[in-house]
């Protein structure tokens, strides 16, 4: 599904990423830790094509080329990031901006679009799916939303957009143990054999909701290691700096 | 291959979109007044319209005075020199000369006009219970639903109408809220102004549709000078809008139109207006000057009045939709969404003059400037010696898109009396990077997540629009700010 060879990120001058290759199957998730300053969030930023990068080496999604299309195209491809901090913008209703982007995305794919009740009926659906208060959805786009808040609403973006392949970067960064639950039962409940995760984290504890597939220990721009869910555990143990 | 031919389809019609689309020319033969300004012309006008000597009286005074005031230059927005002498200052479709007794016999091209403009004049091609005056350069050529209107005693028509109809009712209201003295450009329409809308709703009845004026300027060379008055009785409600849209041309054209509204005791006049005119090219050549003297007075007691405007078009704009608050407990309220893109200027604002005890007004101002334009807001919240308990709340937020525009704001508060309440707000912001990346990554291109953002930032206002004009007004929004990220 997607697949990275040799990939090299610089952002004013200074390099990033040095040479990064992963291959993702559908039905896989894979997680990538790594240490402050690794690239682990360039990554994420590079997969959904956010500009002012200096970007070489070969992305293909699907057997096509990712590198050459706009973050919007790329959305419409199936590719999702839930971002470590979601942006708030004032005024627009969190149901609007949804429905805005569903819409945008079914009609990019020439399928119909929803109507207002359509999209009410689905959205209610995921909300108790996920157990999240539909509350949320009346407010506007992240105002004032705690930072639990702001993470679950990722995930129910996630459920409705249903991608191909989601990022997480950094999800579980500033969530309490039983926010922590509700968003990995959120992703474990839209594992699927067609949909793929890269689980971007800092700690080994999200792994204990979440099994992945592979863990990848970034360092340096590079991935230094890969293995089994064992290696997660490993990591924790020994700390990032016996890996360098 | 499919997605590929999407895309086209969806530059087509973005292409099409940032065009003006209202921009066409109608080739209609006109009478116009000898080009000038003069006693002659003033003469001229109120002949062809077989005016009563009270008014051609009443002109003649203001231009007595006009000949007097000098043309203020305080505005933030300067233009060239305008020579009022190489104006026309009256021009109307031939076939309006024998005025037609229905919309049958209107001349085909008008009505095609306002087919293209979107505006069915034909009543079985209506709106949903809107009823509609249509201005076209200087008259008034058709107005719909006045049976319907008549019924409850309801008075809608043009000015020139209710000046033949309805004197009583002109002469007592008419300048009364404007004084034929007010300013230069008020002073210039006293004098020469051709037609515009007349509204009176009787005593407690609440008009049953929305009434809806819809202006446009066709001929070149020509100044448009309309006027609008509308009178609530006691008791009585009204919901008015008026529309503006203006062909492309090369030069600068000149809109200087007077609004007048009274409200009685108890009454409320709701009066909203989406303008439209011709903004210029991207480079700012072209383009109307949008110099328009708004007030409404409250003069009865419990009375309310509340001005909605979206201004999108017009080379520059320079109005301040104003409220004299004179009845006690009279209620005044100004909500406001200017945008101003590439090279068009705006200084708008509004004017709140608190002189009845209880009196309260709120003013909620949404500023967006993109590519190379300029906006202010200015305004005045002034409260007498005798406005006891009198209250104002007023925010002004700005946004800016790029980092070759302007956003300023200047708020007057003049304040005689210890027993009142002002607050007042400001917010300055930019759409950032990173809120249009998010929006991106969710499937929204560019110009879609502009105009979400923006229409988040104007919901408050959008919210006050009657129903049916919300949705166009998000529209134009959107259109307005077309190719000014990215």
């Amino acid at each position: 599904m997607l697949k990275i060879e040799d990939l090299k990120a610089k952002i004013d001058n200074k390099d990033i990423l040095k040479g990064l290759n992963l291959e993702i199957k559908p039905g896989e998730v894979h997680a990538i830790m790594g240490p402050n300053g690794s690239g682990k969030s360039t990554l994420s930023n590079v997969l959904s094509g956010k500009k002012g990068y200096e970007i070489s080496g070969k992305v293909t999604f699907e057997e096509k080329n990712l590198l050459n299309l706009e973050v919007e195209e790329r959305a419409h491809k199936g590719i999702f990031l839930a971002f470590q901090y979601p942006l708030e913008i004032p005024g627009v209703n969190t149901n609007i901006f949804l429905k805005t982007s569903l819409n945008a995305i079914k009609k990019s794919r020439g399928e119909k679009e929803l109507d207002a009740i359509e999209f009410l009926k689905l959205v209610k659906q995921k909300a108790l799916d996920l157990k999240f208060d539909e509350k949320i959805l009346s407010r506007q786009l992240n105002v004032g939303f705690s930072g639990g808040e702001k993470k679950k609403n990722e995930i129910l973006q996630m459920s409705i957009l249903n991608p191909k392949l989601s990022i997480l970067d950094e999800t579980d960064s500033g969530l309490d143990i039983d926010a922590l639950k509700i968003v990995s039962e959120g992703v474990n409940a839209l594992r699927s054999k067609k949909s793929s995760f890269l689980i971007i984290t800092h700690y080994q504890r999200l792994l204990d909701y979440i099994k992945p597939d592979f863990v990848h220990v970034l360092i340096d721009g590079k991935i230094v290691k890969s293995g089994g869910s064992e290696l997660a555990l490993e990591l924790e143990k020994k700390g990032y700096e016996n890996f360098n | 291959m499919k997605t590929e031919s999407n895309i086209d389809i969806r530059a087509k019609e973005i292409e099409k979109l940032k065009k003006y689309k209202y921009g066409f020319i109608t080739d209609i033969e006109s009478i116009r007044a000898p080009k000038g300004l003069n006693e002659e012309v003033i003469r001229f006008i109120s002949k062809i319209k077989k005016e009563p000597k009270w008014m051609l009286d009443f002109r003649l005074k203001a231009f007595e005075r006009f000949k007097q005031l000098k043309e203020p230059n305080w505005q933030k927005p300067k233009y060239p020199k305008i020579d009022y002498q190489d104006l026309y200052y009256y021009s109307a479709p031939k076939s309006m000369d024998d005025k037609p007794k229905s919309l049958d016999e209107l001349d085909p091209k008008l009505l095609e006009t306002y087919k293209k403009l979107g505006i069915p004049l034909q009543e079985q091609a209506r709106l949903n219970g809107i009823a509609v005056d249509a201005v076209f350069d200087s008259v008034s050529v058709a107005t719909t639903f006045k049976g319907e209107l008549t019924k409850q005693g309801i008075i809608f028509c043009s000015m020139s109408e209710a000046i033949q109809k309805h004197p009583e009712l002109v002469k007592k209201y008419l300048g009364s809220v404007i004084p034929t003295t007010d300013h230069f450009f008020a002073t210039l329409n006293s004098a020469v102004f051709t037609d515009g809308s007349f509204v009176y709703i009787p005593k407690n009845i609440r008009c049953p549709m929305e009434l809806s004026t819809y202006f446009r300027i066709n001929a070149s060379e020509t100044g448009q000078f309309e006027r609008t008055l509308i009178i609530a009785d006691k008791g009585s409600y009204v919901s008015y809008l008026e529309g503006c849209t203006a062909p492309m041309r090369d030069e600068n054209q000149l809109h200087a139109a007077n609004v007048e509204l009274i409200a009685l005791d108890d009454a409320e006049i709701k009066y909203s207006t989406v303008q439209n005119w011709y903004p210029g090219d991207k480079d700012g050549k072209g383009g109307i000057y949008n110099f328009v003297t708004k007030r409404g007075l409250c003069e009865g007691k419990n009375s309310k009045i509340s001005w909605t405007q979206v201004e999108t078009g017009s080379a520059i704009t320079w109005k301040y939709p104003s409220c004299i608050l004179k009845g006690d407990n009279s209620i005044g309220e100004f909500y406001s969404i200017a945008i101003t893109n590439n090279h068009q200027k705006a200084d708008t604002g509004t004017k709140m003059i608190h002189l009845g005890k209880n009196t309260k007004s709120k003013i909620i101002s949404k500023g967006i400037s993109a590519g190379f334009s300029d906006m202010m807001y200015r305004g005045l919240v002034d409260i007498s010696s005798k406005a006891d308990n009198a209250r104002n709340f007023t925010q002004c937020d700005s946004l800016l898109m790029g980092n070759k525009c302007g956003a300023h704001t200047i708020p007057y508060i003049k304040n005689k009396n210890l027993q009142s309440n002002i607050e007042h707000e400001a917010t300055t912001s930019k759409i950032s990077d990173e809120q249009l990346f998010y929006c991106n990554q969710r499937g929204l291109n560019q110009e879609e997540a502009v105009s979400l953002i923006v229409n988040g930032f104007c919901k408050e206002v959008l919210q006050q629009l009657p129903m049916e004009f919300a949705v166009e007004a998000q529209k134009l929004v959107a259109i307005s700010l077309e190719g000014s990220v990215g």
